[in-house]
């Protein structure tokens, strides 16, 4: 039995039946993220001054998986045209590229998920300073303001370690490697800070490599790595890029198999095709547009 | 709307990202003392918005004959 209207238009809609379902279901994908969207953006201006975790992730890297992103819908887009001029070989070449440009998005997504997962925040009872502990000078503009929480990496703690973990290991200290700034300061803080020491021509910052700081875990109050409880912040940036990352994972399925399992198709009815790879290529461009709005809203926002 | 049209809407989109993206990254060095590196990834930035301009260019000559909708 036929199925009817793959490929000739509907009086009523003025299109195939496909692409109408698509239509329906992006509408519905559009509630889903404007959703999401709207309570990160609404947290994000309700969080009081200087509360609001940022600058914690990579943005040269969210860069190069936006560039790769672009590139994918550059390459979906040409071998739907492709198609439509009936070059199958070209189209062939050129969704393995969106393929494997899918697969790098998705690896260097795991890669900075895994970075964040080793990444802590630990809240102290006893606050430390900047005079005591040099290291910590990016954690505050005040050389004697007392500082309550650290973030680094901690040594030998592994990924989502939490206190509970640490004194069921009979720890009695962790040695923490300060990150360069605390989200406290400012952009323009940590800025004039860079600037000062451009100027005195060195680098007082510390790094991760630099010496790290003993703390005794009787002197930890909370500890967390970069994981969804840590804070709203990461609650909402995982539950939206792991929305986005299933959603890619999604559209990687569908291209493969129409690439591969389905690509027969082509030789019965082609033009019945060429709409299946529109269809799923608008898909493919809805997932790449809410990373264009995610990127700069997470990232640099 | 066809992929096409949807794609042109796509490449809009990421121009503003991508010229946005130079601004910001320009003012990140300029005036919040980025480093060398966020000029780089700032002109990076806007040479991608550039091509992908002239990319836009040609994927519109290439389908003139394929309708918007």
């Amino acid at each position: 039995m036929k199925i009817p209207y793959t490929t000739e238009i509907r009086e009523d809609t003025g299109l195939y039946n496909g692409k109408v379902g698509m239509w329906l279901f992006l509408a519905s994908e559009v509630m889903l993220f404007g959703a999401l969207f709207s309570a990160y953006v609404l947290l994000r201006i309700g969080a009081r001054e200087g509360e609001w975790p940022h600058g914690l992730l990579n943005i040269p890297i969210g860069a190069f998986n936006t560039l790769v992103l672009i590139t994918s819908s550059m390459t979906v887009a040409m071998s739907w045209t492709a198609l439509k001029m009936g070059n199958f070989s070209l189209y062939r070449k050129l969704q393995v590229v969106t393929l494997a440009c899918a697969v790098l998005f998705l690896g260097v997504k795991a890669w900075e998920y895994s970075e964040k997962f080793h990444h802590y925040e630990i809240w102290l009872n006893e606050p430390l300073t900047a005079q005591e502990y040099p290291q910590l000078a990016g954690h505050s503009t005040d050389l004697n303001a007392p500082i309550t929480s650290i973030i680094g990496h901690i040594d030998d703690a592994g990924s989502f370690a939490t206190l509970a973990s640490l004194q069921e290991q009979g720890k009695s200290t962790v040695e923490i490697h300060p990150d360069e700034f605390h989200y406290r300061l400012s952009a323009r803080e940590q800025g004039q800070r860079r600037k000062a020491e451009r100027a005195a021509g060195g680098a007082a910052a510390t790094s991760h490599a630099q010496a790290g700081i003993p703390i005794d875990v009787s002197n930890i109050a909370r500890l967390s790595a970069f994981v969804p409880k840590h804070s709203t912040f990461f609650a909402m940036y995982f539950t939206l890029t792991g929305l986005h990352a299933l959603h890619v994972l999604g559209g990687v399925l569908a291209f493969a198999y129409i690439l591969w399992p389905a690509s027969k198709m082509w030789r019965q009815d082609p033009e019945r095709y060429t709409n299946s790879i529109e269809v799923t290529g608008l898909f493919w461009h809805f997932v790449d547009l809410v990373w264009i709005f995610a990127f700069p809203v997470l990232y640099l926002l | 709307m066809s992929l096409k049209a949807f794609h042109l809407l796509f490449i809009a989109a990421a121009e503003l990202l991508l010229f946005g993206f130079a601004g910001y990254e320009n003012y990140r060095y300029w005036e919040l003392g980025g480093s060398r590196f966020d000029l780089w990834i700032g002109f990076a930035s806007s040479l991608v918005g550039f091509v992908l301009l002239i990319y836009a260019w040609f994927f519109l000559r290439k389908t003139k004959d394929i309708g918007l909708i």
